[in-house]
């Protein structure tokens, strides 16, 4: 018996002109963008509503976050640069630079477990106020956003990477539609840093 | 002659590599100008307004360039224009729950 061939993940559909990983992840980031909408909506919502509200920089820490945002903005480049070294067939440059987008995904994670921890030390919790609740479930939701990216480049670095050397195309096609996960990534946080941290 | 995978002009690629990296330098300014605005003593609509402009350019250049949606097909743009509509939307919500306030004096009558 014949294995089933899943069409249209390396050539394009005709009608579309587009692999279908490339719609579907399209489709995919639309909804990401309504998820983060949907909160930012609240966001506002509670600041418009609220009395007082603090001024975020006088309760978070503006270097670590401005460095955070430095270490996202650069992991975005090494994934640019990740996925033009297959497009040149030069797979070892591809896997370093995968390394590079995975150590800043790993430095921005540890960065913010310092800023929770300095948080909670002063115990400053969600149920603290609103502004808390709303700062730890945006940027809890976005960490959650940065792991699952994470495992995403680990499994195209290390046991995905297996198909690069059968499916060329293909793989090279994986890992661009896990950047543009990445990038979302990067998006969210371009908008989450200055609204919580700066206004 | 270097090599390339099927599909891509290494010309094109090369050009889109450089154009990335003067993005990335184009970034960090943007963020050391944000974080430099905040701390200036300007009137808070104006630090907002300030901030959220350069977040909304930084934003139009990772979703352009990084995620080179520059040259992406009709059918992308199609389906985005639809998340815009509903985001735009969304973002509109909490000031029509800001008009929407009782201004009138309800009698309650025993």
């Amino acid at each position: 018996m014949s294995a089933i061939e899943i069409p249209y993940v390396s050539s394009a559909r005709p009608d579309t002109g587009l692999v279908n990983a490339k719609l579907g992840i399209w489709l995919f980031l639309a909804s990401e963008v309504m998820l983060f909408g949907g909160l930012f909506s609240a966001y506002v919502l509670l600041r418009v509503g609220a009395d007082v509200w603090p001024e975020g920089s006088t309760i978070l820490n503006v270097p670590l976050a401005t460095l955070n945002t430095v270490v996202l903005i650069s992991s975005s480049i090494t994934m640019v640069l990740a996925w033009a070294s297959l497009v040149r067939l030069d797979f070892n440059k591809y896997r370093l630079y995968n390394y590079g987008t995975l150590l800043c995904g790993a430095t921005f994670l540890v960065i913010k477990y310092i800023e929770y921890s300095a948080k909670f030390e002063h115990h400053l919790f969600p149920s603290e106020s609103t502004f808390m609740a709303i700062y730890f479930t945006l940027t809890g939701l976005h960490g959650l956003h940065v792991i699952a990216g994470m495992l995403v480049l680990s499994y195209l670095c290390w046991p995905g990477s297996k198909m690069w050397k059968t499916e060329p195309i293909r793989f090279t096609g994986r890992v661009e539609v896990a950047g543009l996960f990445w990038h979302l990534v990067d998006l969210v946080w371009i908008f989450l840093f200055p609204v919580l941290y700066l206004m | 002659m270097t090599e390339q995978i099927e599909g891509h002009d290494l010309e094109e690629l090369n050009s889109h590599v450089r154009t990335c990296i003067a993005i990335f330098v184009a970034l960090l300014a943007l963020t050391m100008i944000t974080v430099t605005v905040s701390y200036l003593d300007l009137p808070v609509p104006a630090t907002i307004s300030l901030a959220l402009c350069i977040a909304l350019l930084k934003g139009s250049m990772v979703v352009s360039f990084f995620m080179h949606l520059i040259s992406e097909k009709k059918i992308i743009f199609w389906s985005l224009s639809l998340t815009v509509i509903f985001f735009i939307f969304l973002m509109t919500l909490p000031v029509i729950t800001q008009e929407d306030i009782i201004k009138q004096t309800i009698e309650v009558r025993h």
